[in-house]
């Protein structure tokens, strides 16, 4: 109940404190304006012991007991100053982010600029309920850093709103800002664990007589499936290198070619099922060198192979529905 | 936030054990030796623990050690309120949460209770050695807190900063200091025990007590007076006034009641001052003979010593002002002259043969009286000295007769018993005679070896007068000073010896610091600060005009403070603002630059999203990018890309 009520006004306030227009142009420089300062528990700590120790430097009549409270208050002020000062006008460019599948961690690499003339300590990047990062930067120097979010479904994965914060030198205030650099990280489906072995097209729009299974000529590796023959397993490669079961893979035709077809797959199977069997199928294929075709029902993509044709692929899944290309 | 859940890190460690150990260490005169041991103890303990990187120890033990702790120190004390036992606690608490350090958050709470100890050591004393002490803790626990937020800075560099930011949080301080609404405590009751024992009069006298004063060269008070000094015959700071006799010590009379107002007549020329009374836990407040105004909250006794309502446990400073010449109790009344007659049925015999032969001669004439015991005592040729010998029951008659050697109560105490054996109404004055001026800032400074005791008589139509019998016997005592009177080599004092000139220049300078600090540091209250802020023109000043300097004052610094702070941050690249400037406006027409993009991409990129502006484009792109990263730059180019900038208008 208070937790809701907390989480409700926190988020009111963030919506007051980015009321600028998003996502924001870069560089997104922290001003003055942007910068909030609170007291930290430590802080609320400090205060009430020097209210304390107040109450016994006028009890006793005790001069130095006033001064040290003056002094002591005195520093509060300058911690809040200090601290307010280590993390204003730090100035945060977005970076590169590669795309990632989902179901991983997306990063968003950010570059922060410190054009001070000391160094900035300790400041805390976090977005949402992550673990923060903690980094420094020095005098007049940029630092990168990479935000990792977890991708949990494919598309445009925005960057979600940053917070940085910094509680140095006396950890009894806290400064903070909020942040929302334009940055998209673009998740893939993640590639199915099971697949059906590739689709090679019996049905193929140029009557290809050869079965694409065949098992005439080494085409390449895969993982190994359940329903795979046993006497297709590599065993060579398997007791060459300790890992997952492989597959031979042999075709019939040199000029064998491959169409990943979203059509082809059964209706049973729910759509992002299929996005990631044809992710499954197009990482194999790559890993296997062949080149290969993909149908989407709004997407088409000539057979082709290496790594532009794979990104090109994915992307094609990854906004596959979404509108935007 | 998860930070204050970190672990303490070994250097935090090392940082919070000093701290500690500084702040304990000068409490260790205050506190229980067993105490003391324990605390070493721990310390110790801790030390270990951080160096072989041993666990903590468990929890319930550290409950135990705590409860019995505080058992320790309710045993110590009967108590665990107060000064003492508070200070005794927090000092078991302290050295008992450096062993349960587990948490950034145990830092804060052990740095916190180091502040606090700081304030402890007020309690006791606050001398300039101890503030300077307190300097140094207050630097070193801040050092600590720096290093609870972040261990990775050496040492010095933390106390660099430390002293940095207590610098900076200096004028904040003075201001407060000087401008945050003083009250006057106590707030509650608790500070009874704010006084122990301190070296002063008492309220009985007997032979060797003030002898024993006379060791000491504390400081009584310090007098600031308004014109010339008076002649130091007449410095007579009054004291207690000791009426009832029981053969052996004189006491203070159990009065009913006091006068609110003085009761005798102004006459003569008045002296004005103001006294400094350092803290002695009596009533009494000591005044010129005769007093004439009384300070606020207090009253005068029926034998004219003004006494505070509550007993001074503080520095006090009171303004005075002394009729000298005035004349008190002409209609004095009869209980007091009765009680200022009273002697013991027996006792002295040869003296009291003396006194009756004075009365049937002057026939109760009590001025005649007067003067023969006047004459009486100088031709007794009594010498005045430090260490007399021990009396027996006759005192008087031992003193006069056999011995002839005593310190001032032994003159005083004979002098109104011959006065009272005589019928003549006497009583004994005890207090300060004389003081010495500091050449350094014009204080009279009056030391517990300046304490003396007197004589008083009461003439029929004149009133009380006063007599010093030591004067008669030893002049100089009261013309100069108490060292100058006491025989050489009579172990006096050091302070009180007067061949050592250069110490007693260093003394003079010494003790006028102190009392510079006592007057404005220790002694600012609200008194002072409205006297002070009335100078400064600031009238009648409440707590409402104070706060409204005060918050106008603290404004100004945190504004100076945020300059300071904010100072470097339009130190931008010229180029780069001109470029930003450019960038900000094609923005608004679809084409962001985006960060990783080069000039020259982005012109390109620019320049076909708009290209009736192509040209410019990619001229200024061009200028910023030799700006940027051509090894000399032509020279005109800067203003060149600003100019281009400037007209840039899509």
């Amino acid at each position: 109940m208070v937790a809701a009520l907390r989480n409700r006004l926190r988020e009111a306030f963030v919506r007051w404190a980015l009321r600028v227009r998003l996502p924001e142009p870069a560089p997104i420089v922290l001003t003055q304006r942007r910068v909030y300062v609170l007291p930290t528990r430590a802080g609320l700590a400090y205060a009430a012991a020097l209210g304390v120790i107040l109450l016994g430097a006028m009890n006793y009549n005790l001069s130095l007991g006033h001064a040290l409270v003056f002094l002591l208050g005195g520093l509060g002020i300058v911690a809040i100053l200090h601290t307010f000062r280590n993390l204003a006008l730090v100035a945060i460019r977005p970076g590169r982010c590669e795309p990632v599948f989902s179901g991983s961690l997306a990063r968003f690499d950010l570059v922060l600029d410190n054009q001070r003339p000391d160094a900035r300590t300790s400041l805390r990047l976090f977005t949402g309920d992550e673990a923060p990062l903690e980094i420094d930067i020095a005098p007049h120097a940029s630092t990168v850093t990479s935000v990792k979010v977890l991708a949990k479904k494919r598309g445009w994965l925005p960057m979600p709103r940053l917070t940085i914060e910094t509680t140095w030198p006396l950890g009894l205030v806290r400064a903070w800002s909020y942040a929302v650099p334009d940055l998209n990280c673009l998740v893939y489906p993640a590639p199915a664990a099971k697949a059906p072995p590739l689709p090679w097209s019996g049905e193929s729009a140029r009557g290809s007589a050869r079965d694409g299974r065949g098992a005439d000529d080494f085409s390449g590796l895969r993982s190994h499936q359940v329903a795979d023959p046993p006497r297709h397993i590599a065993w060579k490669a398997v007791a060459r290198q300790d890992g997952p079961l492989l597959t031979k893979l042999f075709s019939g035709a040199a000029a064998q070619q491959l169409w990943l077809d979203w059509g082809a797959l059964s209706d049973a199977i729910d759509a992002e099922q299929r996005l990631s069997i044809l992710a499954r199928w197009m990482i194999d294929a790559d890993a296997a060198g062949l080149a290969w075709g993909l149908r989407l029902p709004a997407v088409q993509l000539a057979p082709d192979n290496g790594p532009a044709q794979l990104s090109a692929g994915l992307r094609a899944l990854a906004l596959h529905n979404h509108g935007a290309q | 936030m998860a930070r204050s859940n970190r672990p303490v890190s070994r250097r935090q460690a090392w940082w919070l054990l000093t701290t500690a150990l500084t702040t304990c260490l000068p409490l260790a005169p205050q506190l229980p030796p067993w105490l003391s041991l324990a605390a070493g103890a721990a310390f110790i303990w801790r030390a270990a623990l951080t160096w072989r990187q041993w666990h903590l120890p468990p929890r319930w033990l550290l409950i135990l050690l705590v409860m019995a702790g505080t058992v320790g120190v309710f045993l110590q004390y009967r108590t665990i309120l107060g000064r003492t036992p508070g200070v005794a606690l927090l000092v078991v608490f302290l050295a008992l949460k450096l062993l349960e350090l587990r948490a950034a958050r145990d830092a804060v709470a052990t740095a916190l209770l180091c502040y606090f100890l700081v304030l402890g050591q007020f309690l006791f004393t606050q001398t300039i050695p101890t503030a300077l002490l307190a300097c140094l803790t207050v630097l070193i626990t801040t050092a600590t807190l720096l290093a609870a937020s972040d261990d990775r800075p050496q040492p010095q560099q933390q106390l660099r900063r430390a002293a940095l930011m207590l610098a900076q949080a200096l004028p904040f301080m003075l201001l407060l200091f000087v401008l945050f609404p003083r009250v006057q405590g106590p707030l509650w009751g608790i500070p009874q025990d704010r006084f122990s024992a301190v070296s002063g009069l008492s309220d009985t006298m007997s032979p060797g007590s003030i002898a024993q004063l006379s060791q000491s060269d504390a400081i009584a008070f310090r007098v600031k007076f308004k014109d010339a000094v008076p002649p130091q015959s007449q410095l007579y700071w009054r004291g207690p006034v000791m009426p009832s006799f029981d053969g052996r010590s004189w006491r203070v009379a159990q009065t009913q009641g006091a006068y609110a107002e003085v009761p005798y007549p102004e006459i003569g020329s008045p002296v004005d001052y103001q006294v400094t009374l350092e803290p002695h836990g009596k009533f009494w407040l000591f005044a010129l003979e005769l007093p004439g105004t009384l300070p606020p909250e207090s009253a005068l006794t029926f034998d004219y010593q003004p006494i505070a309502r509550q007993a001074v446990r503080t520095r006090t400073r009171y303004t005075q002002r002394a009729w000298p010449e005035a004349m008190a109790g002409a209609n004095e009344a009869p209980g007091i002259l009765r009680q200022a007659l009273a002697l013991p049925t027996d006792g002295n015999p040869r003296m009291r043969a003396i006194s009756t032969a004075w009365r049937t001669q002057h026939a109760g004439n009590g001025e005649a009286i007067l003067t023969a015991a006047q004459d009486f005592f100088s031709r007794q040729l009594l010498i005045y000295t430090l260490n007399p010998p021990l009396l027996g029951a006759d005192m008087v008659d031992e003193f006069l007769f056999d011995s002839k050697r005593g310190f001032c109560e032994h003159f005083a105490a004979a002098f109104v018993f011959s006065l009272r054996a005589a019928g003549v109404p006497a009583r004994v004055v005890a207090g300060y005679q004389g003081g010495e001026i500091n050449p350094v800032d014009g204080y009279l400074v009056v030391r517990q070896y300046d304490a003396h005791a007197w004589a008083e008589a009461w003439i029929a139509g004149r009133g009380w007068i006063r007599i010093d019998p030591t004067a008669i016997s030893a002049p100089s005592r009261i013309n100069s000073n108490f060292a100058t009177a006491a025989p050489a080599g009579a172990g006096l004092p050091f302070l009180a010896r007067s061949d050592l000139a250069w110490l007693r220049e260093l003394r003079h300078r010494l003790d006028a610091v102190t009392n510079g600090w006592n007057q404005w540091v220790l002694g600012y209250n609200p008194q002072r600060q409205r006297d002070l802020l009335s100078s400064l023109g600031l009238n009648e000043p409440d707590w409402r005009s104070m706060t409204a300097v005060l918050s106008v004052l603290c404004g100004g610094v945190m504004l100076g403070l945020t300059g300071w702070i904010l100072r470097n941050r339009l130190r931008v690249d010229p180029a780069l603002a001109a470029w930003r400037r450019f960038t900000a406006r094609l923005a608004r027409h679809g084409a962001a630059w985006r960060a990783w993009e080069g000039p020259l991409a982005f012109a390109e990129r620019a320049a076909r999203l708009t290209p009736t502006h192509a040209k410019s484009i990619h001229e200024i792109a061009a200028l910023y990018a030799r700006l940027r990263y051509e090894a000399a730059p032509q020279a005109n180019d800067l203003a060149q890309l600003k100019a281009k900038v400037a007209a840039f208008k899509p």
